[in-house]
């Protein structure tokens, strides 16, 4: 009966996400009177789940999984849930967590309801709130299946802890070759970097910055606040910074706490990406820029004063909190 | 090799959005459709694949008459056939079991879809259609070459990339890459003529559970109004970041 999450994990620790989940599932559990019970996939050690609320731990540790592989991943969360008897499955928003629900969602026979941002509305029947239009609004959608399956928004509800311990149990489910028609064959991942989908704070620079040259106060304000750097759109077709940055409706979407735009105007399609970011800068010479409608706070003028000033007080700023 | 590209028929992300009939469905009026631009990608895709491999492209659509536009837009493009599955389209399962039923009927060797539509945003119909069928599937998908039954792709994955083989049939999820912006195929004049003959077949759906349904539909709350901050005083910008908003 209990809640099933399923913990990812990279190099053997767990993603923000996980707990972020947890503290989620924990909540949901209780309005339903029942417990989290957590899948991890080689993950090392994985005690840290108890102190947002998970209460048992499914350990799965098989060399077949050490690359992700959705249909693989898919059918162990689906064989967990069915050895667990639950009702409800959550899975967060990352790339991977997205690529395999809706095949969880068709094996376990669940209504699924991705992009899930809050609590559920409703218990009896089953409601809950989701991001639609580009965030330009909210449908409340209802699953009326036995077994549903929710897909967590990133950054939607926030990391609680609750005091608590977890059992924690092996688990080998079957996995079978036809699981991996799809083969990794290699990863590049930028190393030393904070990457967008991680980051807390994202700083992201538009054609007001005149060209790629220009970029180094972006990376030094980044640096100060340990942020991911990011672009518009015109930037990244210019070929000024690679499209990996580009964030927009077409780009990469971003949900951090603060979302920087530094010679950023604000087209339409680029708010519709970053629009979820809890908290929005917006830095630009031209008052009229359609970003400082949509944005908490703003400064008016000229970047290239400004940014430099701003690193030096946050540097300043950051010696003395730490 | 047989290309099936599923087409949404969205709001232009300009459109203002609103809902009618007691906030429970969304307001059409003055509404601009387009072809829904994660799959806009994969159609051009699928069109170098037929000018290159000679494959043949059919792009299907669940939705009702007024959705015709797009698919003729299209076949104006360079599609060579499409399929209009006639039905309202409730949940994002609803629409895959229609797109697995075309699939499994048509012998698609290779079916692209956009990773996620613009409107709903669910992204989830892709993987149901992959799940229903048992096929392969490649969600998040920036690039894709296909060599006999051999297939060569990218995904995009949090923080970079991973190059991926696989074999048909495939379904994949799109995305910006497969193609880039400035090689997006616009319909030119002859296009427009020769799609006005090209087949438009309807189909009738065939029956789905209904596992979720869309309610009710809210928008955000207004948001206050910007605080400005003077250029000369960057060090209240700093305050309000870390005491008010607490994001520093």
């Amino acid at each position: 009966m209990s809640i099933l999450i399923y913990a990812e994990s990279a190099e053997g620790k767990f993603k923000k996400v996980a707990f972020e989940l947890a503290s989620y599932a924990k909540k949901v559990a209780e309005s339903l009177g029942t417990t989290v019970t957590a899948l991890t996939v080689n993950t090392g050690d994985v005690s840290e789940l108890a102190k947002y609320g998970v209460d048992k731990v499914l350990k799965v540790n098989n060399d077949k999984l050490a690359g992700f592989t959705a249909k693989a991943y898919a059918d162990v969360i689906k064989q967990a849930a069915e050895k667990e008897g639950t009702k409800v499955v959550l899975l967060s928003s990352t790339t991977d967590s997205i690529y395999l629900s809706s095949l969880v969602a068709v094996a376990l026979n669940a209504g699924f309801a991705s992009n899930v941002v809050g609590l559920p509305v409703s218990t009896s029947p089953f409601q809950v709130k989701r991001n639609a239009f580009s965030n330009k609004a909210f449908n409340i959608t209802e699953i009326s299946t036995d077994v549903k399956v929710l897909g967590l928004a990133k950054n939607s509800y926030g990391i609680f802890e609750s005091a608590g311990s977890a059992t924690e149990e092996d688990f080998n489910p079957s996995i079978g070759d036809n699981d991996f028609g799809v083969k990794v064959e290699s990863v590049e991942k930028v190393s030393g970097k904070v990457s967008i989908a991680d980051a807390d704070i994202v700083v992201s620079g538009g054609r007001g910055l005149k060209g790629p040259e220009n970029w180094g106060m972006i990376e030094d304000l980044a640096a100060v606040l340990g942020a991911a750097t990011a672009c518009s759109k015109p930037v990244s077709d210019l070929g000024w910074r690679p499209h990996s940055e580009h964030v927009g409706q077409t780009g990469k979407p971003v949900a951090t706490n603060l979302y920087i735009a530094i010679g950023i105007s604000g087209a339409i399609q680029h708010i519709a990406g970053i629009n979820s970011s809890k908290v929005k800068v917006v830095i630009n010479n031209d008052p009229e820029a359609p970003f400082f409608k949509v944005a908490d706070y703003g400064v008016v003028g000229d970047a290239f004063t400004i940014v430099p000033q701003l690193i030096e007080k946050l540097k300043a700023f950051k010696a003395q909190h730490s | 090799m047989k290309i099936l590209v599923c087409i949404s028929h969205v709001p232009d992300t300009t459109s203002k959005i609103n809902f009618s009939n007691g906030d429970s469905e969304f307001d059409t009026n003055g509404v601009q459709y387009v072809i829904n631009p994660n799959d806009e990608f994969g159609l051009t895709r699928a069109i170098w694949f037929q000018e290159q491999q000679g494959a043949t492209v059919t792009v299907v659509n669940v939705g009702g008459p007024d959705t015709e536009p797009s698919l003729r837009k299209a076949l104006a493009i360079g599609a060579n056939e499409a399929i209009r599955v006639n039905a309202n389209p409730t949940d994002g399962f609803f629409v895959a079991k229609q797109l697995a039923e075309v699939i499994k009927n048509g012998g698609y060797d290779l079916v692209i879809a956009g990773k996620e539509s613009l409107d709903y945003n669910g992204g989830m119909v892709p993987g149901m259609i992959a799940g229903i069928l048992g096929s392969n599937f490649l969600n998040s998908c920036t690039a894709i070459t296909v060599d006999g039954n051999n297939v060569k792709a990218v995904r995009e994955i949090d923080g970079g990339k991973e190059t991926l083989s696989t074999s048909l049939p495939l379904i994949i999820g799109g995305q910006k890459g497969l193609v880039e912006e400035k090689d997006l195929r616009i319909p030119n004049m002859r296009g427009i003529m020769t799609a006005r003959t090209k087949a438009l077949t309807i189909l009738e759906p065939v029956d789905a559970p209904v596992n979720t349904k869309a309610v009710k539909f809210e928008k955000p709350a207004p948001k206050s109004a910007v605080k400005l901050v003077s250029p000369d005083n960057l060090d209240e910008l700093i305050n309000l970041l870390h005491n008010e908003a607490k994001v520093i």
